[in-house]
């Protein structure tokens, strides 16, 4: 027995949300009292992927095989079914990142798996089923899921918890999949990525601004600070619709659904579907003139004011803070 | 081409979120179901412009009861051909893929379209589950998609920016924003609605692979603790010293 996780490279090295995953793993393979084993496809380096033993990591099997540098949802199913029998898994876990949330359900059907598809916990074992607690409804509950069959996929929510390094080393073991080229069935034609900047999807600290800020010519400020605090800048829909900020800035229910430690609002009000897409933040910061504004009920820190004072003012007292220590 | 849209129903996203039977049901009391917008606005617009432009069928197939025939004839007013219902009460993700899977299974659809998530479970699991089911390829997170000569050209989102990415047909994509721009259903489609063909199908048993064994509530609302706007300086000390969050 053991637990797989699924583990992602970018640009040479493991993805952030792998890091997790391949944590997670380790600690579901303590609780089980088996090994935490990791599925590596594509192109890696071997000293990255033995850095997976500091999160607990025993064994790497890598399918280097050069098919596997673009992401395939039907291919990788594939490669990731073999690994899991490879390793005799009882156990998968992968990240509910983009590709995860769609290799996942796909593997729950080729294993028969019971899935939880965004675990924010560590899950409970009780014989042979197990239970993991997911949010619904937009962060306005949360569902206990019960894993009904012997394998069981887990795929856990991006940000939920923070791996602790340890000094471990994994073995790499070299991993042949069966798969054909008739198996791979999209080609990847390019990339857009938005250079120079923190992708909001990984990012620890968000800076986002809504109307509040009366125009585009005022986000200065906004992008100032999140430099300042090596933060992502996010927005809410309004100013996407009107083209104030790009679309991949638009954080809600509709946008994308961000979990980062510190999430500072500026002038966004707050509606149901912007809270959607940011409750599962650590800590949230709202600067609003409106004092009825929903936001603050969703906020640990709020500022009634107005932006254009008092965003200058975080500004100043933040460079204060950085030079003390 | 012949396009399959997948529709499910879900709580209106202003709904209060209650649940009944110590905690194990969802309360349906003075909720509003509408048809889930990532399914409704950008999944079935774009097969409706794709058929528009190239011809052929948009059906939509809905697992539910009979009380969903409202949002089925919405789908049907904003454009699709016409619709299947598996008339039953889905219990799972896994239950609603397996339904919609065998019915694709005996239609040959060129293009399976499904909305990313649903709105209630927030899942991402319904269209990955088709296509695995169908043995076919699928691309999530999908902005853009054309068709020409039975290859999808499609980009998606990725980490930090997006993909473009080609395959042929039959292909199951997962619809998000961009993807297409929201109709409202004119006088003309909800006439041609009521009339257009609903077949009710029963369901195939599938295997309960995971079970909500119920819900919880967040515990209190959270207190915000106030910082006075000319005191910035104290909330730095906060977010630095209590939150440790900078």
């Amino acid at each position: 027995m053991a637990v797989l996780s699924f583990v992602e490279i970018s640009e040479g090295k493991i993805k952030k949300a792998s890091v997790e995953a391949a944590y997670y793993g380790s600690k579901v393979a303590e609780q089980l009292g088996t090994d935490s084993v990791a599925v590596v496809l594509g192109a890696a380096s071997a000293e990255e992927l033995a850095t997976l033993g500091t999160v607990g990591v025993k064994k790497v099997l890598h399918a280097s095989d050069a098919r596997f540098n673009n992401f395939d949802s039907k291919a990788f199913s594939k490669a990731v079914g073999e690994a899991v029998n490879a390793a005799g898994a009882n156990v998968l876990v992968l990240s509910f990142n983009q590709n995860g949330k769609l290799l996942a359900p796909r593997l729950s059907v080729r294993l028969k798996a019971g899935y939880v598809p965004g675990a924010v916990e560590l899950p409970e074992f009780n014989g042979a089923t197990a239970t993991a607690k997911k949010n619904v409804f937009s962060g306005k509950a949360t569902a206990h899921y019960q894993l009904n069959t012997e394998k069981k996929v887990i795929a856990v929510n991006p940000n939920s918890l923070s791996p602790v390094r340890g000094t471990g080393t994994a073995v790499v073991e070299a991993f042949a999949t069966t798969l054909t080229d008739a198996d791979f069935s999209t080609v990847v034609k390019g990339a857009d990525l938005i250079v120079g900047e923190i992708p909001l999807s990984e990012a620890e600290l968000v800076v986002s601004a809504g109307r509040g800020l009366k125009g585009p010519e005022n986000w200065g400020m906004i992008e100032e600070l999140a430099k300042l605090l090596g933060a992502a800048t996010a927005c809410s829909r309004a100013v996407a619709d009107v083209d104030w900020r790009p679309h991949h800035e638009h954080v809600g229910q509709t946008g994308l659904t961000i979990r980062p430690n510190l999430y500072i609002a500026v002038g966004i009000s707050g509606a149901i579907q912007h809270l959607a897409g940011v409750n599962g933040s650590k800590v949230i910061v709202v600067i609003n003139t409106d004092p009825e504004a929903p936001f603050f009920k969703a906020a640990d820190y709020g500022i009634v004011g107005d932006a254009f004072v008092v965003v200058p003012q975080l500004i100043a007292e933040i460079k204060k803070l950085k030079a003390a220590h | 081409m012949k396009i399959l849209v997948p529709i499910a129903k879900v709580p209106d996203t202003t709904s209060k979120i209650a649940f009944t039977e110590n905690n194990t049901k969802f309360s349906p009391d003075g909720v509003t179901f509408i048809m889930n917008p990532t399914d409704e606005w950008y999944a079935l617009v774009r097969a409706i412009e794709l058929k528009e432009k190239q011809g052929g069928e948009v059906v939509v197939i809905h697992v539910g009861l009979a009380d969903s025939e409202q949002i089925i004839r919405k789908a049907l007013a904003i454009g699709a051909d016409k619709a299947v219902r598996v008339d039953a009460d889905p219990t799972d993700a896994y239950f609603v893929a397996a339904q919609i899977a065998a019915h694709a299974k005996t239609e040959n659809y060129d293009l399976i379209i499904a909305g990313k998530e649903t709105i209630d479970y927030n899942s991402y699991e319904v269209g990955g589950m088709i296509a695995e089911l169908l043995d076919l390829p699928c691309v999530a997170l999908v902005q853009k998609l054309e068709i020409e000569n039975g290859v999808a050209t499609i980009k998606r989102e990725i980490e930090g920016g997006t993909e473009t990415v080609e395959a042929k047909l039959p292909l199951v994509i997962c619809a998000q924003k961009e993807l297409a721009e929201a109709r409202i259903p004119n006088m003309k489609g909800i006439m041609g609605a009521r009339t257009k063909p609903l077949t009710i199908v029963p369901a195939d048993a599938t295997e309960k692979l995971t079970t909500v064994v119920n819900y919880s509530l967040p515990e209190k609302a959270k207190e915000c603790k106030y910082v006075q706007p000319d005191n910035v300086a104290e909330l730095v000390r906060l977010l630095h010293e209590e939150a440790k969050a900078i």
